[in-house]
Parts: C-alpha cells; structure tokens; sequence
C-alpha cells in the first residue's frame, strides 16, 4: 500500500516547527507505524538527506519510549494501543496522515517526534519508591494479600510511562500517571507505610510541572494499559488523608 | 590432572592462557557464605569519596545503582534512553525463579541448582548457581516491599508456576508483565536515591569508550544523545550492566536499542568475552511475517503451562487448525520429550520446532510456523481462568497478529532472545580488566550454554541488589588512596579523541546504503551461519562474508546529518559498526567449540538429533581476547586469541541432559 505522510520537522526547542510531506510506497498493510517510519528513514538515507528522529524501544507496548500523536490522536487511531502496536491496516490505501510527537506544554519538543517527558520521571523520584533498603525487606507471606486484592494493584502498576494520558488531556494534567503510582503502592501493604508523605510529595511535583485536573478523562480513553480513571480518585483520597495527617 | 586446553581448529587462533575463575575452594553450597566473610567493606563516612560509573539501568544496573546509592558511594548512572524505565527487562513476561521452596513437590536448594547446571548443559559454573538459588529468597522479599505484586493465592500466599526445564512449581509471577513489576520497581529505588542525590542519573547517554588506566577501569566516555556533546565521566570503578547483544541477528526479541557497543568496547580494551556464540533462540516468538519488521515479539513460555504445541502431522497441510483432528495433530514435544513435553527446555523445544518447520511442517500463510494452543486448556479450565493467567500476552498477540487466541491456536516460531555469552567475570563479577564489573545478561554468568526460563530476571536481580554491592565495595576498599582521574590526565583525553574520532569517522563515509541494510544482511548471515544449527562449512562461510560486509561498510554506510544534535543514525551505525566485529568473534568461537552443547548445536556432534557434549576436551569455558588498534576508527584486522577456564563439577552429577 501506499500513504501520503505529514510529519512534523523541528530542528531543536528553540526553534518552531512545520510540517513536511512525504510518500511512501511499497508497504504492508501488517506493519506498524514505526515500522512504516524506518522504511521512509531508509528512503531518505537513500535519497542523501536527514532521518525523521523518533523514538522507539521494545516495539510490543511495554517500556513506554514511543508515542506520537497518529492524526491528532495520542499513539494512533486504535484506542488503547502504543504507536508501536499500531497496524497500518487501519488506513485507507493512498491515505494521508498526520505524525506529530506527544504535545503538551510539560513535553517539550528534543527534535521532530521526540519530546522530552523527564517531568514524569520527576514525580517518581519526589516520591513513587519504598524507604526499605536491600536486604531488609521481611517475608512476603508473614503479611497474607487477598488475591482480588493484589490484582487490582497490578490495573494501576501496569503503567507503562509514555505519557499519553498527558498528551490528551486538555489541561496537559499527569493525575492519571500520578494517581496509579500512588494507588499501585498504597494497595500493598509494606509500601503503604509511608502512603501519607508519598501523596503529598507526588502531588506536589506533579503540581508544579503540569495543568491541573477537571477529569475530563481523556487520559482513560487514550491509556494503552487501561489504568482506570479511578487512580484520579484514589489520589484526591490519599491527598486528603495526608493533609489531615499533617495536621494531627 | 593436569587441565590442557585443545588446539582450535579455526583458522588463525591463538591459545591463551588457564583462567582462574577465583572461585571459592571447597564446597560450592557454602562458597558465597565463605567468600562474603572475606570480603572486604568501606567505612560509610568514606563512601562518598567513590565515584562509581553504571551502564545500563535494566534490573541488575537499577538495582545495583540503587544498592550503591543506598550504602553512600557517589554513583553515576547511564542509560541511552529517556526514562531510568524504560530497559529491556522490562519485557520479561513469565516470571522469576526462586529456590524458596516452601511447598511440598519437593524442590530445595539443591534441585534449583541441578536444574541450572544442567539446563546449561554443564558449561556453567556450580558454585555461582548455589549462589544464585541462595540469594534467590532476598530477592522475592526485596521486589515484593518495594512494590512488586506478586501474584497470590486464594488464601493470601504467594502463587508460583512451572518454567522450562523444570519439574517442580518455583515461578514467582505478575501476570504476563514480571519483567514490568520488578524493572519499574528497581527504577523507582533507584529514583529514590536520585532524590536523595548518591545517585546521579544521566538519560539518553550512551557509553562510547573506556577509560583505563595502568590496566584498570577509570571511567567511561559518553556521548549525550541529545547535545551530542562527548564527554568523560571518570570513576573509580565501572559496573556495565547492558544487556544482551541478540539485537546482532537483526530480529529478535529484544528491544531495537538493545546493543553490543559498551561490551564490545570494554572488550577491544582486554575485557575477555566468554562464549560469545551462545545465543539462546526463544521457541515461542511471533513468526515473521512482513519483510520491514524489525522485532520479533515474544510469548511468555510460561503460556507452555496450558497451551499444547503442535503441527499437523501431514506436511503442508493448510486446513484451518479446529478443522485438523485430534489424531491427525504431531504434539512434537510431548511425543519427543514425554517427561518434560510442553516445558522442555528452550534449547532443544527450538530445535524441535526448526526441525519441524524446515521439514515442511509448518503452519501459517508462510509455512514458517507452528502451533500453540490454548484452546484445550480453555474447554477445561475456563476463559476466565486463562484470561487471568495470560490477559496481557493474548492482548498483545491479538494486536500483532489481529488473530484471537482465545478461538485459534497461535502460531510461533524459534527466534534470537538471550545470550548466555557476555563479558567474562571471575566469581567476584569482575571482569579482566581490574575495576571493570559486569552484572546481569551483559557478564556470562550463571547458565552456561542455555538459561532456564526465569532464571534471567532472577540472575539480573541477583546481581544488582545482592551480589555486586559486596564485591565492589571489597575491591574499592583497598584503593583508599588512588583518586579517579581528572579530565585532563592522559588516559581520559585520549579515550575522549578516540571516540570522537570514530564519530566522525562514521560521519565521513559519505557512502550508499544505511547502516539498518547492513544490520539486516549482517542478521541474515548469522542466522543462516551460526543460528539453531552450526556446521564447520556455515560458520567459516558466515566469518568470510561478515569480513566483506564489514570492509563494504566502512567504504560506504551513509549515515546522515551531524554529530551534534539528535541523531538516530549516527546511533545507529555506531552499534552495527560494532556488532559486524562482534559477530566474526561469534562465528570463530562457534567454529571453535568443537563439540554440540545447549543452544551451540553443531551438526557434527549429534545423536538422533540431541546435542553431543564432548567433556573430555571443551569441559572449559572460552573466553576470548580481540587484538586489534584502538586507535583506528575502521575495518579493523581482528586477531583472536582463546582462554579456558576449566569447569569442574563437585555438588552435581555431569550427565547427558534427558528430558525424555
């Protein structure tokens, strides 16, 4: 099959950017967006000028590196599915489509697709860890977790980080990013320890760096792993319980 | 008896010289206990005066960033991606192994050792799988506090499966997402300790040189992916945790970034490279099934729990698979392999598949396939059982493939995924060259010619969390006085103009064809040369045309634009340029090991199809030394030269591997 693309060139963050054209022909419609950009890639080198940057790691929708919005949708136009996972038999032979990288104000944008999400690392480090040093951890079943239970903790560890969630939402909140990590560790029962400063610190970065949230829940509609928006719950609840904990 | 290692019979090796893998004498079940109590520590107030440089943040270099942070050191973590997040463990599906052996199908300590040693085909070292089974039980306890859910029970225990070569139940797991749990989970300890400023993270730097000095390891040199600025982090030791190089065949089931180059790199300075050509081909990966994919996804063997595999038993026969008969169906592994059937190891569950295949067996539209079937398992247990068991790989499956597997069998093939070769390290997990560590899926440890299924996020744990923290802190405590080097001493300056010199070196070619056409024909002759099946007349034709591959890049990859900014090329070629010296090293060690074991079957060496150790001569591990100018950013001449480390086996039994 054959696509006409629309590609966002921007040479670094301080300069702004456009959009550039280019065919592509000779595809399968089994490949994946990704795919799809290496082979224009090779099509430039050929043609003596510069690759499109992207980036990409796993390509099977788990470490989160990739992420472009696919015709003004955050990963593409399958809901629920990272760019890399993104078939091109979703277009129409001889279709055009956009390709733009993640946009919000907190990703700015490295050079053409890539952006850089280090704010969410940020929230992470303010406060998404367990204060248990190697080797001092007690045994896993003198503390007896219901199995429910325990899966239920595993919908909000599932995040895979791509940022998505921020890219659609209309304020460029991370509640959804935020609220799942903080939930994940609240449900356990060693990382629940510290539950009170992890909110407050987690939403206190998290506050600094993006928009705030209305839940308007686009971050749920676009979310490869499915977080549910009830992570956006959990957090307003443990925020609350830290601040009435640092009051008693 | 005196150990003598056997000539080469590849052309222009030289014999080294007898390692001493500096393992503890004596019992191997006591020997990590004995060593620990040797080691020497660091006092905590001069902890901080160390500077410690880690490649790689997966789940040994998180882990053991996290550790170091923890006990003081001044730690530099690297990592070419975005996010500390994002490495490859990442993509562990199945589970981890662990010798906790609380249930009553008989498992212990000694059966998880035997379970290794012979699943590696007696090619590994005894006395680290006991470590290796010992320190299993502080690794479930340290991934379960700090955040990792793993599944349980009804009642509130922990849950485990069964793995590949293995007939007890030792699999602790997360869904299909294990490698997820405990990768996010060392990341955010290591995150903690950026917070707490020990750990100093630097994403998207890559590790382009060494920096050594009087023989030992003093830093590195990385290039900042975005600035594309090349600077010195010197350091009074280095710890590369960078994964495997199964990247090296093109497809595989790894990420696309994973890479060889801090490996190779640290080995052209005189790190020696154990078993290079040992690369574990996975049986269960998505066929290939378009001619620009660039991986090939994997599906967890832990799927081998319920799913059967299987062919039609006439060649070529195109029916839907509901519409083939019960009796009419080749379960090839439970028939071959009766004991273990559909959790027979990996080595030889690949080799029966490719077989199969090449035959004219296989399934799918390209005949390049074959079956593994859930839906037996289904009638039997429920969809929601196995939806429970396996959500995320059927999802993953379903996308990939737009079939469902919860109606038809999904079809697989054998594909590159681990490489039990990697950096050789002594016991201490240092490498030749003093002050140099390896740790995880980078070193050779643990599995010998093959790993068990969940030995690889437990032998990377391992090492982060529990093994190297001792070993580090025992040989930095006897360099109190020796400071890192400054930027401008001689040893980083002229790292530093080696390897700008070699950016631009690959700049300046100015030819052709990128660097991905040369990684894909580098891949097609591996696999076609040293894949599943090696033969002395494959490998020497592989070393032939991986020289003239090798001489056609330097006269003409283009690689595009500047070597500031970002510039996915210029990253690019950097690592092919690696990987097509790495890969005659593979070939020539392949060619070499004049003997069939694990995942290294040579066609000469073979009984009714099983791999044929040969003991009495290549009981020993290769490690290997590469001389060649370091100073010359080119196709190099490459002049090979084999060490041995003999292998003895006090603790277990040296057999002949049967899982019939």
């Amino acid at each position: 099959m054959k696509l006409t693309l629309q590609i966002w060139r921007q040479e670094n963050t301080a300069t702004s950017g456009h959009y550039e054209t280019f065919e592509v022909d000779q595809l399968d419609s089994g490949m994946s967006i990704l795919e799809m950009l290496d082979r224009l890639n090779e099509q430039l080198i050929h043609a003596g000028k510069e690759s499109v940057q992207f980036e990409s790691d796993c390509r099977e929708s788990i470490c989160g590196c990739c992420g472009l919005t696919v015709n003004g949708r955050p990963h593409g136009p399958q809901p629920h599915v990272t760019t890399c996972m993104q078939r091109l038999r979703m277009f129409t032979d001889g279709s055009t489509v956009r390709i733009e990288p993640l946009r919000s104000a907190s990703f700015p944008v490295l050079r053409d697709l890539i952006v850089d999400r280090s704010p969410l690392d940020r929230i992470i480090a303010a406060g998404g860890h367990v204060a248990v040093p190697a080797g001092t951890a007690p045994d896993p079943e003198a503390m007896l977790i219901d199995h429910t239970h325990v899966e239920r903790a595993l919908d909000f560890a599932a995040c895979i980080g791509c940022g998505a969630c921020v890219a659609a939402c209309p304020n460029g909140a991370a509640a959804l990013f935020t609220g799942a990590k903080v939930t994940h560790l609240s449900m356990l029962p060693v990382p629940s320890v510290e539950r009170k400063n992890r909110a407050e610190h987690m939403v206190a970065t998290m506050e600094e760096n993006f928009g705030p949230c209305s839940q308007y829940g686009e971050c749920a509609n676009v979310c490869p792993q499915e977080v549910p928006l009830t992570a956006i719950a959990s957090l307003q609840k443990e925020r609350l319980k830290s601040f009435f904990a640092a009051r008693i | 008896m005196s150990f003598v290692a056997p000539p080469s019979s590849a052309a222009g090796v030289d014999l080294g010289r007898i390692l001493d893998g500096n393992i503890p004498a004596g019992d191997p079940s006591t020997a990590w206990q004995r060593r620990r109590q040797e080691y020497k520590v660091v006092n905590p107030a001069n902890r901080k005066k160390f500077t410690i440089a880690v490649v790689g943040t997966g789940l040994a270099g998180a882990g053991v960033s996290a550790a170091l942070g923890e006990l003081g050191f001044d730690v530099h973590s690297f990592c070419f991606q975005d996010s500390g997040r994002r490495a490859h463990s990442i993509a562990a599906q199945g589970g981890i192994n662990a010798a906790r052996a609380r249930r009553v199908d008989n498992d212990s300590l000694y059966r998880f050792v035997v379970d290794t040693v012979k699943g590696g085909d007696f090619r590994g070292r005894e006395a680290e799988a006991f470590r290796l089974g010992e320190e299993s039980v502080r690794v479930i306890d340290h991934m379960n506090a700090v955040g990792a859910p793993f599944a349980r029970e009804y009642g509130g225990t922990l849950a485990v499966r069964s793995f590949g070569g293995v007939q007890v139940s030792r699999t602790y797991y997360t869904r299909g997402q294990t490698g997820q749990q405990l990768q996010l989970s060392a990341y955010q300890q290591m995150m903690r300790q950026v917070q707490a400023g020990t750990v100093k993270l630097h994403p998207r730097t890559e590790m382009l040189d060494l920096i050594t000095d009087g023989g030992e390891a003093r830093g590195v040199i990385v290039r900042d992916l975005v600035t594309g600025k090349i600077h010195a982090q010197p350091a009074n030791a280095v710890i590369l945790c960078t994964g495997g190089y199964g990247t090296i065949f093109y497809l595989s089931t790894l990420a696309v970034g994973s890479n060889a180059s801090a490996t190779w790199r640290a080995h052209r300075h005189g790190a020696y490279l154990a078993y290079p050509s040992m690369v574990q081909f996975h049986p269960t990966c998505l066929p290939v099934m378009n001619p620009w994919q660039s991986k090939t996804i994997l599906m967890s063997e832990s799927l081998r729990n319920d799913a059967r595999v299987w062919v039609p038993k006439k060649a070529g026969d195109d029916r839907p698979p509901a519409q083939i008969p019960e009796d009419e169906r080749d379960y090839y592994l439970e028939r071959k392999y009766p004991a273990y059937g559909n959790l027979s190891p990996r080595d030889i569950s690949s080799r029966a598949g490719k077989e199969l295949i090449d035959a004219g067996f296989g399934v799918g539209p390209l005949h390049n396939s074959t079956y593994l079937d859930l839906t037996q398992a289904i009638a039997r247990l429920g969809r929601d059982v196995i939806w429970e068991r396996y959500s995320n790989l059927i999802e993953m499956y379903r996308q990939a493939v737009g079939e469902d597997p919860m109606t038809t069998p999904m079809r697989i093939s054998p594909n590159t995924h681990y490489t039990m070769g990697g950096l050789w390290v002594d016991y201490n997990l240092m490498s030749s060259i003093p002050g140099l560590f390896v740790g995880g899926e980078a070193s050779y440890s643990y599995h010998g010619a093959n790993r068990l299924g969940a030995n690889s996020l437990l032998s990377a744990s391992v090492d982060g969390w529990f093994v190297l923290p001792y070993g580090v802190m025992n040989y930095l405590a006897g360099k109190l006085n020796e400071p890192k080097p400054s930027l401008s001493d001689k040893c980083v300056t002229d790292a530093y103009a080696r390897a700008v010199e070699r950016t631009e070196a690959l700049l300046a070619v100015n030819g052709k064809k990128s660097a991905a056409e040369f990684h894909r024909e580098l891949g097609t002759i591996l696999f076609d040369g040293c894949g599943l099946a090696r033969s002395r007349e494959s490998l020497t034709k592989a070393i032939s045309e991986i020289r003239d591959l090798r001489a056609e890049f330097w006269s003409d990859v283009r690689v595009p634009g500047k070597s500031t900014g970002i510039n996915i090329a210029l990253e690019k070629a950097g690592r092919v340029a690696d990987f097509l010296e790495l890969g005659e090293l593979m070939c020539t060690d392949a060619l070499d090991r004049d003997e069939s074991c694990g995942a290294h079957f040579r066609v000469e060496h073979q009984d009714e199809g099983e791999a044929l150790r040969d003991d009495d001569h290549w009981q020993f591990t290769s490690a290997w030394q590469t001389d060649a100018p370091l100073n010359f950013a080119g196709n190099p001449d490459l002049k090979f030269t084999r060490h041995a480390e003999p292998l003895e086996f006090e603790a277990i039994h040296l057999a002949r591997r049967n899982y019939k």
